[in-house]
């Protein structure tokens, strides 16, 4: 039927979606058939429905005004101040500046530590430490087609103390990742693969951990990727997975 | 809301960020269903998105990129990793998924139903139809901006709509027959 066929567009149509030349011709054919008028007469009013309902929770002042207040921009410092005193300045920040830049190189490197070591953290107090549950590398790798935008190999763990739990969905900011789950004598270790392009610029080759981190990791990028293996196994394991994960790419 | 031009200062960020903060909020409110975990949620997006405002890439769209952030952080969110649990992993995503509808009395009638059964049969989808709903028919973003906003293609944006309004229609389907004694209509040719 003619009608069945327009039918199935009319979401389209009343989204405002639909081409331009469809559109004039469902425009056409709405106006002369009663049964589809109808039809979109009753989305557009659930549609309408939808939005006024939709529109139901408003956000106290004060919260407004606290979060307006954490992102306000830090008011400029005055610097019409004389050349004498600019001068003074500038010969503290030259003196200052190499260890400056040493703490931001660190607080940078600490924070992009603490959001993977929380991706880990959470990854394992979650009910279900993985989406995908399976030891082989075969059934975990293509569960992440059409979930994140990128490829990736697992390694032949066979004649290692590695296994293989499985791997769920992460994200890094706003960036989609694999996690991977491994044991090793009853330790996990959470191995995280992201899009190198796509990271923040704090978590680049100069990446670096807490003096006294809680966990051990290793970070690498290759391929185009950056991989994290981070868990409270020791520093050997964590390296020997690396680098099986280093051959496998 | 596409962002364009050169000299992005952190003092834009303001700017551009309040004026969804309403919004925002009310999207919060609807994924996390608890006011003080929906402050939590947008107060970190916000700091998230301040924190990034530096790689936000221009012309680009602004208002995705946010809730973007926020549905993101929400998945991670011990919430989000609960309710994203029981969601089946479904073999949708492939292209619209279009059933053909006749009207019915109840469907007349959907438009004239009061709020509150509203707000439960939208309360009582699951999260990615509830997400899907509310951006297409609340914040009325196109097609484009919302599979800009959840990472998907636009096929499988078409299909979720459809899906998440057949589910609304299904759970609202009972409240209008016992308004209007109507049963079983769908099943007439």
């Amino acid at each position: 039927m003619i009608c069945d066929s327009w039918k199935t567009e009319l979401d389209i149509y009343l989204d405002g979606e639909m081409p331009s030349a469809e559109t004039r011709a469902l425009d056409i054919h709405v106006h002369s058939c009663p049964s589809c008028a109808a039809d979109a007469l009753a989305r557009v009013q659930m549609k309408r429905s939808i939005q006024a309902a939709g529109k139901r929770f408003t956000p106290t002042s004060e919260f407004r005004r606290r979060v307006r207040t954490s992102i306000a921009p830090k008011p400029h410092r005055s610097f019409g101040l004389t050349w004498m005193l600019a001068a003074a300045l500038s010969l503290v920040v030259v003196a200052s500046s190499l260890s400056t830049y040493m703490g931001i190189q660190r607080t940078r490197g600490e924070q992009a530590y603490s959001e993977i070591a929380d991706l880990h953290v959470a990854a394992l107090a979650s009910s279900s430490l993985v989406d995908v549950v399976s030891t082989d590398r075969h059934t975990v790798k293509p569960w992440f087609q059409g979930r994140i935008p990128f490829a990736f190999d697992l390694p032949e763990l066979q004649n290692s103390d590695f296994s293989l739990l499985g791997g769920r969905m992460t994200y890094l900011g706003q960036t989609p990742g694999a996690h991977l789950i491994y044991d090793v004598r009853k330790h996990h270790i959470s191995v995280l693969v992201f899009q190198e392009r796509s990271l923040a610029a704090g978590l680049d080759a100069n990446f670096l951990s807490p003096k006294k981190p809680p966990f051990n990791m290793e970070t690498w990028s290759q391929g185009g990727l950056r991989y994290f293996v981070i868990g409270d196994a020791s520093a050997v394991d964590i390296d020997r997975l690396a680098k099986l994960l280093k051959t496998a790419s | 809301m596409d962002v364009s031009g050169a000299g992005l200062k952190s003092d834009s960020f303001e700017e551009l960020a309040m004026p969804l903060f309403d919004q925002l909020y009310n999207f919060a409110h609807w994924m996390t269903r608890n006011r003080e975990e929906a402050e939590d949620l947008v107060q970190e997006t916000y700091a998230k998105a301040l924190k990034g405002f530096a790689s936000f890439q221009l012309g680009s769209n602004f208002r995705a990129w946010m809730y973007r952030i926020l549905r993101n952080t929400f998945l991670t969110s011990r919430t989000g990793l609960k309710v994203t649990m029981t969601v089946p992993l479904d073999a949708e995503e492939d292209g619209p998924e279009l059933a053909v509808e006749r009207e019915t009395p109840e469907t007349l009638l959907f438009g004239r139903m009061n709020h509150e059964a509203l707000h439960n049969a939208i309360d009582d989808l699951p999260v990615h139809s509830r997400e899907i709903l509310l951006l297409c028919e609340v914040e009325e973003m196109s097609y484009q901006e919302i599979s800009e906003t959840l990472s998907v293609p636009i096929g499988t944006v078409m299909s979720r709509i459809s899906r998440a309004r057949r589910s609304l229609r299904d759970r609202l389907r009972p409240l209008a027959q016992e308004t209007t004694g109507v049963r079983g209509s769908r099943e007439q040719p």
